[in-house]
């Protein structure tokens, strides 16, 4: 009798559909996103985060439209983020519906905002997403803003534990160098980070197969994993992914 | 007759996904916000999420401490939700300054360091009684928790009928007469979280 491994499936959207492609390049719709959530919701998915990735000032009320229809469908936690500035921001994506909201960009910009967050919200709804890219020049990983464009001279664990000490309750951590290869989650740089700080840790990035989520959990030492396109195109079942987790004795919530 | 349910809306908090889920289970869900809203409740819900201090304050600076408590007396069916368990004893070493309703006396403490914080997830629970809110509910069901403090266990605490672990043993569900609290968020428990509330429907309607 242990915390469960969470399994998370990320709905990606434009403020009203769900999109695929990289970096905002050669983006095409994969489906809408209540219905996506209904069917998650049924399949035992744990949790499910909505992001806009667009995070454009017009779309925004298609988006918090779409967070307030997809908290709708949903018997599990909704995490939604993309975009999200200021406390008024994170305001109106709660009221949508929300459980808990990411930061991303923003608290690079202003670490403070993280601390606003947690003190009006509590640290359980205050995810810091950090997107690490490996430098091998000098041996670290690092953040990248901007949906993983722009470099920073931020080193990932240290920006995680200062993000925690900030008050975050949790850690969205997307591998930028695994994002989209199907190659398997980043398990160094999950490790580094889930070793480095005392909140629970969702990886994200590369995931195909189910031993790359058996791995992450094993010996990147991860609490949840977090994949979109695997789910989405049936690729892998949330619930035949649970069940060869089981068989491996991990611990997974499998009535649901 | 369908259940009406009042729920204690105090401007932090689900209150939505605790409304919604009742509405599924085909419940009437009013919220409320002024004393003598409780006082005319004939069933009530307090959820809560975030800090302990700002459901103790709020139910202050709205008073409606002593109609909950006059409520809770006169027997109206109570289940308290995540903070709405945890307001229910003397104090939290989150908000020591504070004074909690009191109905019960361990004390509400942090949660160990040497496990990850906050307790975020799915898990399970040791039934330690006989419970009215988990009849039907398989003994290895999964409920959702993300908090970081907790009730302790004390001996011979025969109100706790359930308690999860995480670092250390803490209260998860407790009973006393008209009063039923869970630590876990019902509301998100999937499908075990729907026939605890609709249990507590059940409790509700049989009172009234």
């Amino acid at each position: 009798m242990s915390l469960a491994h969470r399994i998370i499936p990320c709905l990606d959207t434009d403020g009203a559909r769900v999109v695929k492609g990289v970096n905002f390049v050669g983006l095409r719709d994969a489906g809408d996103p209540v219905a996506l959530a209904a069917r998650y919701n049924a399949e035992g998915a744990d949790e499910l985060v909505v992001l806009d990735i667009a995070a454009s000032r017009d779309r925004r009320p298609t988006f918090l439209e779409t967070i307030r229809r997809v908290a709708a469908e949903l018997a599990i936690p909704l995490t939604a983020g993309g975009g999200i500035r200021t406390m008024e921001d994170a305001r109106v994506v709660v009221r949508a519906g929300a459980d808990k909201v990411t930061v991303n960009t923003a608290a690079v910009q202003r670490p403070e905002l993280i601390s606003e967050l947690s003190r009006e919200f509590g640290a359980q709804a205050v995810v810091l997403a950090i997107d690490a890219k490996r430098d091998d020049a000098n041996h670290h990983w690092q953040v990248r803003i901007r949906g993983g464009h722009d470099a920073t001279d931020l080193d990932a664990v240290e920006w995680a534990k200062r993000g925690v000490a900030a008050g975050a309750g949790e850690i969205l951590l997307t591998s930028v160098d695994r994002d989209g290869t199907q190659r398997g989650f980043d398990v160094p740089l999950t490790a580094a980070i889930a070793n480095a700080v005392n909140v629970p840790v969702i990886a994200s990035g590369g995931a195909k197969l189910p031993e790359h989520f058996a791995e992450i959990f094993r010996d990147g030492n991860a609490d949840a994993a977090l994949a979109a396109s695997i789910f989405h195109d049936n690729i892998q079942s949330i619930r035949d992914l649970k069940t060869f987790l089981a068989a491996e004795s991990i611990e997974v919530r499998l009535s649901c | 007759m369908r259940t009406t349910v009042t729920l204690i809306d105090y401007g932090v908090g689900n209150v939505t996904s605790v409304e919604r889920a009742l509405h599924k289970l085909g419940a009437e869900a009013t919220r409320a916000n002024t004393a003598q809203q409780i006082d005319e409740a004939s069933a009530l819900i307090l959820p809560g999420v975030g800090h302990f201090a700002a459901l103790i304050r709020a139910l202050d600076e709205r008073d409606l401490r002593a109609s909950l408590l006059t409520a809770l007396e006169r027997g109206v069916p109570f289940l308290g939700i995540c903070l709405g368990l945890q307001a229910l004893y003397d104090s939290s070493d989150e908000a020591p300054e504070l004074a909690g309703l009191a109905l019960f006396h361990q004390r509400v403490c942090a949660l160990p360091a040497n496990v990850k914080l906050p307790h975020m997830g799915w898990n399970q629970l040791r039934r330690a009684a006989s419970s009215r809110l988990l009849q039907g509910i398989a003994a290895d069901a999964h409920f959702y928790f993300a908090h970081s403090y907790a009730a302790c266990v004390a001996d011979h605490d025969s109100d706790t009928v359930a308690t999860c672990s995480h670092g250390s043993e803490f209260v998860a569900v407790i009973e006393h007469e008209n009063v039923h609290a869970v630590q876990f968020h019902p509301e998100k428990s999937g499908q075990p979280g729907a026939q605890l509330l609709a249990n507590f429907l059940r409790i509700a309607k049989a009172a009234s």
